[in-house]
């Protein structure tokens, strides 16, 4: 027990002993933390969002379109801009805007015969940055309604709307084939119509009615964030703090196995193999003070996360240790795998540092796994960092139990010891000659 | 004490040490003399337990080392080539941390390490931290980490490598001090002039073969010739060594940027024949004087290239 102590004692202080690295492995992931967190909600999720870009060439210059770049741009998502089809185009391939939608020329008498009559649908031109597909979605949808409401206001209220009932109330007069019946109906309807637009002209005039609005959204949605409890915000940080620890404890376990591999070639390793140490032992060690180590980093970030930006940990505190200890031995076991399987230092660093990133990725440490494709959030189970970050995230903002807790606890130890029997397994021993 | 039987171990088709057999006995001091590469680091990793020989054995006061706990490996003291320390941590650090790999804490801990301290002379910079030590206070520091528990096989793996002569000199001191203790020091080494300094036996070591395993004395033995004239000549245009050879008393010659070598087995009965004959021959010079052979030498005959070259 002595010489296994000694071990674990001396590799925490040969951490803490090189301050400068210390501060460098808790200062980086707090930067970056803060950073991502601010982006993606911060404390509350209400940190103003950037509006969407949108040009609009409108080449028709009816009351339409008129009444159509209105709507767009009372939206509180979109920036709307005029633009030139050539300007527009040169605008979205060079980035500076996300998407140039164009008006046709005609577009609103088609699209109001369309409204009506069924006949052939104008086209709207969209120009859109495929770099920016999420918000194209965004951005057709705002439309859609933009233009349902255009439309149906002119149809109804507007010059084009009555020209056209007083010339379909003509074509039923003069229909010699239509029935009575039907010629009787349409000529009320249309009829009725007229003297509903009249009377709004004289309300209008007189000061005494607003006209009316056209066809609208006939809903309205009431948003309501599910978090650990009622008037408990969203916090970002509690995500972005998870995720950059999470990322950054990866690279310390890395660091880990690369120190090890360069150990290996060195007259310490001669040392430590010359004193009667088991195998188990060395290897043991190394990864008892590497998790040692992992596990004062999370906290740390967490308590910097509590005491900044109000980051609680809103679940089962026990269960948070937990996932913060499965996850930091699971780390070192990865740091031992990586010496195990590497050969050489420059190409293990490099093969290792591509591994990390890849866990983080899949994990969802940078991004939300939900925007992932469904085969990918399939696959991303087999992800150790994916069990980490949904443990992480169900004991601080999403409150959840213990219980919660459990599988993400069990799924992290069993990849402990699956990199840990690799490690074993794999680990040459050998000192060359 | 140590024995090392017929050892041999391969790296896939390279065969690095090649049934390699010697002993060494309490209080001796054996020197492994090659040049790099000839096998002398394979052979102490054998000996310290760090490699499994591929036939042969290793045994420690005749027991062999089966495991990697086993109590036997409490008897050696590994000094490796390479620097075995930690540059962030002092020296004391360093040694409290080698001596609880053997279990060793507390009072006994403290008084090991302030005796291995005092023996290297490092006692006033116990509390430095290693990385401001100079590159000879290193190697000592290296020499006191092996010594804690008080092994009693000493496996020193070219120790001074990279050290200034002072520092060099240092270590022998302390290494002589060892052995007066009656510890037995394994030592690896290119230099001859070590081995000459401090070895009882010399194993000379070459390709992994014991090429001669020998006193310094019974070495010399083995040579063709025991002393060496060395004549500076005036003019070395067409003058042929190998025409000296034909003199009885001269059992070698060799040339080389004006200096006349030549090997004979009496120095007193040679030395007056070749002056005289370079006199007769025309050969004038102007300065003779003579060498005792050393293990460069001997080296030299057994496998007819220099032990620096190879």
């Amino acid at each position: 027990m002595i010489p296994f102590l000694a071990l674990v004692r001396k590799d925490l202080k040969l951490f803490f002993n090189d301050r400068r690295a210390v501060i460098v492995s808790i200062l980086v992931p707090i930067v970056l933390a803060s950073f991502f967190g601010y982006l993606f909600g911060g404390q509350g999720g209400n940190a103003e969002t950037s509006k969407v870009p949108v040009l609009v060439i409108d080449q028709d210059g009816s009351d339409i379109s008129r009444g159509l770049i209105t709507q767009l741009g009372s939206d509180k998502n979109l920036d709307v801009k005029p633009s030139t089809l050539e300007a527009g185009r040169e605008a979205v391939r060079k980035g500076k805007a996300t998407a140039a939608i164009v008006i046709p020329k005609d577009f609103g008498t088609d699209a109001g015969h369309a409204l009506f009559t069924g006949a052939t649908k104008p086209e709207l031109g969209v120009l859109y940055d495929p770099s920016h597909n999420v918000e194209l979605g965004m951005v057709k949808g705002i439309l859609s309604g933009a233009v349902m409401q255009a439309v149906s206001k002119e149809m109804f209220t507007g010059k084009s709307g009555r020209e056209m009932v007083n010339e379909s109330l003509a074509q039923v007069e003069n229909s010699s084939q239509m029935p009575a019946e039907n010629r009787k109906a349409l000529r009320d309807l249309l009829g009725g119509v007229k003297e509903f637009n009249e009377q709004q002209d004289r309300e209008g005039a007189s000061g005494q009615g607003e006209l009316s609005g056209g066809l609208s959204m006939p809903y309205q949605t009431r948003e309501q964030a599910i978090t650990s409890g009622q008037n408990v915000e969203y916090n970002g940080y509690a995500h972005s703090f998870g995720g950059m620890g999470i990322q950054f404890i990866l690279f310390m376990g890395l660091d880990v196995g690369i120190a090890l591999l360069m150990l290996r070639q060195s007259g310490l390793w001669q040392r430590l193999r010359a004193a009667p140490l088991s195998r188990t032992m060395l290897l043991g060690s190394r990864a008892v003070s590497a998790s040692l180590i992992a596990g004062f980093l999370l906290l740390v970030l967490f308590g910097f996360a509590r005491v900044v930006f109000g980051v609680h940990i809103r679940g089962s505190f026990a269960g948070f240790l937990g996932v913060c200890a499965a996850f930091s031995l699971m780390t070192a076991a990865f740091g031992l795998m990586v010496a195990a399987l590497g050969e050489t230092v420059e190409a293990t660093r490099g093969y290792s540092i591509m591994a990390t990133l890849i866990m983080v990725m899949l994990g969802g440490a940078w991004v939300p796994t939900f925007i992932f494709p469904k085969w990918l959030q399939k696959l991303t189970v087999i992800i150790p960092t994916r069990w980490a970050m949904d443990g992480l995230d169900g004991m601080t903002w999403r409150g959840l139990g213990f219980s919660s807790a459990l599988a993400p606890i069990a799924v992290l130890l069993l990849f402990t010891l699956l990199f840990g029997l690799i490690a074993v397994m794999r680990f040459r021993w050998r000192t060359e000659g | 004490m140590l024995e090392v039987k017929g050892v041999t171990k391969s790296y896939g088709k390279l065969i690095a040490v090649a049934s390699v057999s010697f002993r060494a006995d309490y209080g001796q001091t054996i020197g492994l003399l090659g040049p790099n590469g000839a096998g002398k680091t394979t052979t102490v990793s054998l000996i310290a337990g760090l490699l499994s020989p591929d036939s042969g054995e290793v045994l420690i006061e005749g027991r062999q080392v089966k495991s990697d706990t086993d109590p036997a490996k409490l008897k050696i003291g590994l000094v490796p080539q390479d620097m075995a320390l930690y540059d962030k941590l002092s020296a004391r650090d360093n040694l409290n941390f080698f001596a609880a790999l053997y279990s060793l804490v507390g009072a006994k801990a403290r008084q090991a390490i302030t005796e291995a301290l005092s023996l290297v002379g490092l006692s006033d910079r116990a509390g430095d931290k290693v990385g401001t030590f100079s590159g000879g206070m290193k190697r000592r520091l290296n020499l006191a980490a092996a010594l804690l528990h008080d092994p009693q096989i000493l496996l020193l793996d070219e120790p001074t490598v990279g050290v200034d002569p002072q520092s060099r000199n240092a270590i022998f001191e302390n290494l002589e001090a060892l052995k007066k203790r009656g510890k037995t020091l394994i030592y690896t080494t290119h230099y001859m002039e070590e081995a000459e300094r401090l070895c009882d036996r010399i194993v000379i070591i070459d390709h992994g073969k014991v090429i001669a395993d020998d006193t310094l004395q019974g070495l010399h033995k083995m040579l063709p010739v025991t002393n060496v004239i060395v004549i500076e000549l005036d003019h070395t245009d067409g003058f042929k060594p190998e025409q000296m050879l034909a003199l009885s008393e001269v059992k070698s010659a060799a040339l080389g940027q004006g200096t006349l070598r030549v090997g004979v087995h009496d120095l007193c009965r040679g030395a007056p024949g070749i002056l005289r004959w370079l006199a007769e021959e025309g050969h004038s010079y102007h300065h003779v004087s003579s060498e005792q052979p050393n293990l460069e030498t001997v080296f030299l005959t057994l496998t007819g290239r220099s032990l620096r070259d190879s």
